[in-house]
């Protein structure tokens, strides 16, 4: 029988499947068995994205897998509260708390949580046993489309993650906080992906946290899908914060219909490998899109944002702002690209990427990319890599401030620029001392082993 | 207070200082005039303690301890404040903060606990009246837009928190209308004291009729040619530098 097998052309990385395929996957949901059919086609095509891979090419994701580890595919038997192994951070902050826990969602109750107005939120597999014809008519419809291994990966093995519904007209008061928990004695691979739906003229804010809660060598890929209604507002924050053997993988998708408003901010503190997708697709007249990244790292850590905005529709707004500050011998990547379909006429487009290198062994590798189709557009892009202003760092040091107290204060003043972006007052005073406190290496997380898989 | 002996100071392996001398005591204004280039702003860089200019011979003397070993933020927290030429933008670090900070780093020098937030904003209300700076300017970035006069008002508004003992004015008035100079020099003047002393580095006259020096200095080339009393400025405004230059090339070439 294998003999069989052996004979069909086969991506040498679907070894990796094998390593999956204990079958607890199947039977959960026909929509996950389908998207999960189409997935495994597409994995087989693409592999894992290699050096050759021009949007890889600054992590090398391949020799990450090469690794052992242990695919989790099945929730582990949970007898404690998430409360007792994790609290938040940010308690002046009032949200609604749920909780991802090696990918899985962690809840008492089964059913989805019903808010104010019809907001529903909860798991993802009790959504597709509750509300099935919405969420059918949404999943994979944005992941589907691109052709990346890592993200047919996703899709092939994820079968919970998280779900939110608001329906049209409804403005949530509260933010929604997802915190994804990584815990387990092995290094085990996560995967999960969520669901985000919002309707017409509808609000929401969405705080997504990544911690690792203890420090094995985890390998953890969340994909997430947004769909956001005309008229509607979106905001998401995430803030990685984790050790310096866990690797974060991200992929955001967004799709934003007409006269759309939505603003992602991306915050990395910590973490051995990081790899943020986001994908943002304005797909009706008139929308707009604020993409927000801040990234610090040190040590050997490593950070790669790739952000991908697609115009396909006229009078739509892009701005992406990305910041990081790499010390030691941390090294990052920032692949930005603006499309402008043929017919988006009117686009306005912008695109900075400005980095800081606090070593000579720090390094960065930038490169935005516009193409643009329509020509009646107004588009920039730029980027820029270099060290702190001496000029600045002498002018506070000739009043008294010691080189290391004026040091901070210009990496926390580039680092401002993204920070008040985040336009929930309370999560940006938190995420202020967050940054503060990492830049005077005051964040507690974990110093031992280092990553060793990326370049 | 300063004391600079035969400094000579090069910049990018370029001469640029050829022997400065000079003796600044306590209550003492000295003016340092000279035409662009002749090495005016790099004394005070020196002074301050720039690590691009490399000084090769002499001494700079602070109350008779060596300076050139000293850190910047060391001379600034001992009492020297230098009024920049070109004073940087800084976005992102707004003026309170900054002011906080250098005024925090100046009291823990000094042995004492950080200032309260309402003795503070006090401290910056009394001192922005008294340099004239418009109040909504301090609650911006450091220098961020600011015009050319308002950053000027600025470093003297910066000079009226930190109250230093030796202050060095380099081309305070350079951008400013008479207006903004009166107000600038009125400052200046009402922070004077016995005990403290102020350089003024200017190549117009001008700014001497409100800041009155007790000594005029001319820098050519890199070396002090001529030094006076406040006269020597008014011949400066009347004659230009020319004769000055040629009474000191004619001297060099005396003495081949
Ligand atoms: N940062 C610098 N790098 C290189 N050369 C400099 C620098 N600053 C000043 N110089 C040179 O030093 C000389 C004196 O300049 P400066 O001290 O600014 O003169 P002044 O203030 O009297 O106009 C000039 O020839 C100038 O080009
Ligand atoms: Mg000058």
């Amino acid at each position: 029988m294998i003999v069989v097998e052996e004979k069909l052309p086969k991506h040498p990385d679907t070894r990796i499947l094998e390593r999956f395929d204990d079958g607890t996957g199947k039977n959960i949901h026909p929509v996950l068995d389908r998207v999960r059919a189409t997935a495994l086609k597409d994995f087989k095509r693409l592999g894992i994205p290699a050096g050759k891979n021009e949007r890889y090419r600054y992590t090398a994701v391949g020799k990450l897998l090469d690794r052992p580890f242990v695919p989790l595919l099945h929730p582990h038997h949970r007898n404690f509260k998430v409360e007792e192994i994790f609290r938040c951070d940010i308690p002046t902050l009032d949200t609604l708390e749920f909780t991802v826990l090696n990918g899985f969602f962690f809840e008492e109750q089964e059913t989805l949580m019903e808010l104010p107005g019809g907001v529903l939120v909860g798991g993802l597999r009790q959504a597709l046993k509750q509300v099935p014809q919405l969420a059918e008519a949404y999943l994979d419809n944005l992941s589907n489309t691109v052709n990346d291994g890592l993200v047919a990966l996703n899709r092939a093995m994820a079968t919970d993650g998280f779900f939110m519904y608001v329906p049209d007209g409804m403005v949530m008061d509260k933010p929604v906080q997802l915190v994804n928990l990584v815990k387990d004695d092995e290094d085990i691979m996560v995967q999960h992906r969520s669901l985000v739906i919002l309707g017409k003229d509808a609000q929401a804010a969405l705080l997504i946290c990544d911690h690792a809660l203890s420090e094995q060598k985890f390998i953890s890929h969340g994909l997430m899908e947004v769909f956001v209604g005309e008229n509607s507002a979106m905001e998401i924050t995430k803030l990685q914060n984790e050790h310096n053997s866990m690797t974060d993988l991200s992929s955001l998708f967004i799709r934003q219909e007409r006269n759309s408003r939505v603003r992602t901010n991306t915050i990395s503190l910590h973490g051995g490998l990081i790899r943020n997708n986001l994908h943002v697709i304005l797909q009706g007249e008139g929308a707009e899109n604020q993409a927000y990244g801040l990234f610090l790292m040190d040590r050997k850590q490593h950070v790669d944002n790739s952000v991908f905005v697609d115009h396909a529709a006229p009078h739509c707004f892009s701005n992406q702002l990305y910041k990081g500050v790499l010390d030691d011998e941390a090294t990052g990547a920032f692949d930005g690209k603006i499309l402008v379909r043929p017919h988006a006429q009117k686009t306005e487009a912008f695109q900075v990427n400005k980095n800081i290198l606090l070593t000579d062994h720090a390094k960065m590798n930038t490169k935005p990319q516009l193409e643009i189709y329509a020509d009646d557009v107004k588009c920039t892009h730029g980027a820029t890599v270099g060290q702190l202003d001496e000029e600045a760092l002498f002018y506070l040091r000739s009043r008294g401030i010691h080189e290391y107290e004026a040091r901070m204060l210009l990496m926390y003043a580039f680092a401002h620029e993204v920070i008040r972006e985040i336009k929930i007052d309370p999560l940006q005073d938190r995420i202020h001392e967050l940054v503060d406190k990492r830049l005077h290496g005051e964040l507690p997380r974990c110093h031992t082993c280092l990553v060793d898989y990326h370049k | 207070m300063l004391t600079i002996k035969d400094l000579h100071a090069e910049i990018d392996e370029k001469d640029i200082l050829k022997g400065i001398n000079l003796e600044v005591h306590p209550g003492e204004v000295h003016a340092i005039m000279g035409p662009n280039g002749s090495g005016k702003s790099t004394l005070a860089s020196a002074v301050v303690g720039r690590d691009y200019v490399n000084i090769t011979q002499g001494q700079i003397l602070y109350f008779r301890e060596d300076l050139t070993a000293l850190s910047p933020e060391e001379r600034a927290l001992k009492g020297i404040f230098l009024s920049f030429q070109y004073p940087v933008e800084i976005p992102g670090v707004s003026m309170v903060n900054f002011l906080r900070a250098a005024m925090n780093e100046q009291r823990k020098y000094k042995g004492e606990g950080p200032m309260s937030p309402s003795d503070f904003l006090k401290l910056m209300r009394e001192k922005k009246t008294l340099v004239g700076i418009d109040s909504a300017l301090t609650n911006r970035s450091v220098n961020e837009g600011f015009s050319g006069g308002e950053k000027k008002k600025n470093e003297i508004f910066q000079m009226a928190m930190l109250e230093p003992k030796l202050a060095i004015l380099d081309e305070t008035d350079s951008g400013l209308d008479i207006d903004a100079l009166r107000t600038v020099a009125k400052g200046v003047n009402a922070l004077k004291k016995p005990d403290n002393a102020t350089i003024v580095i200017t190549h117009y006259q001008r700014l001497l009729n409100y800041i009155v020096p007790d000594y005029v200095h001319v820098l050519y080339k890199g070396k002090i040619i001529k030094s006076g009393g406040k006269e020597l400025a008014f011949d400066l405004e009347e004659k230009g530098y020319d004769w000055l230059k040629e009474e000191y090339e004619n001297s060099l070439n005396g003495s081949l």
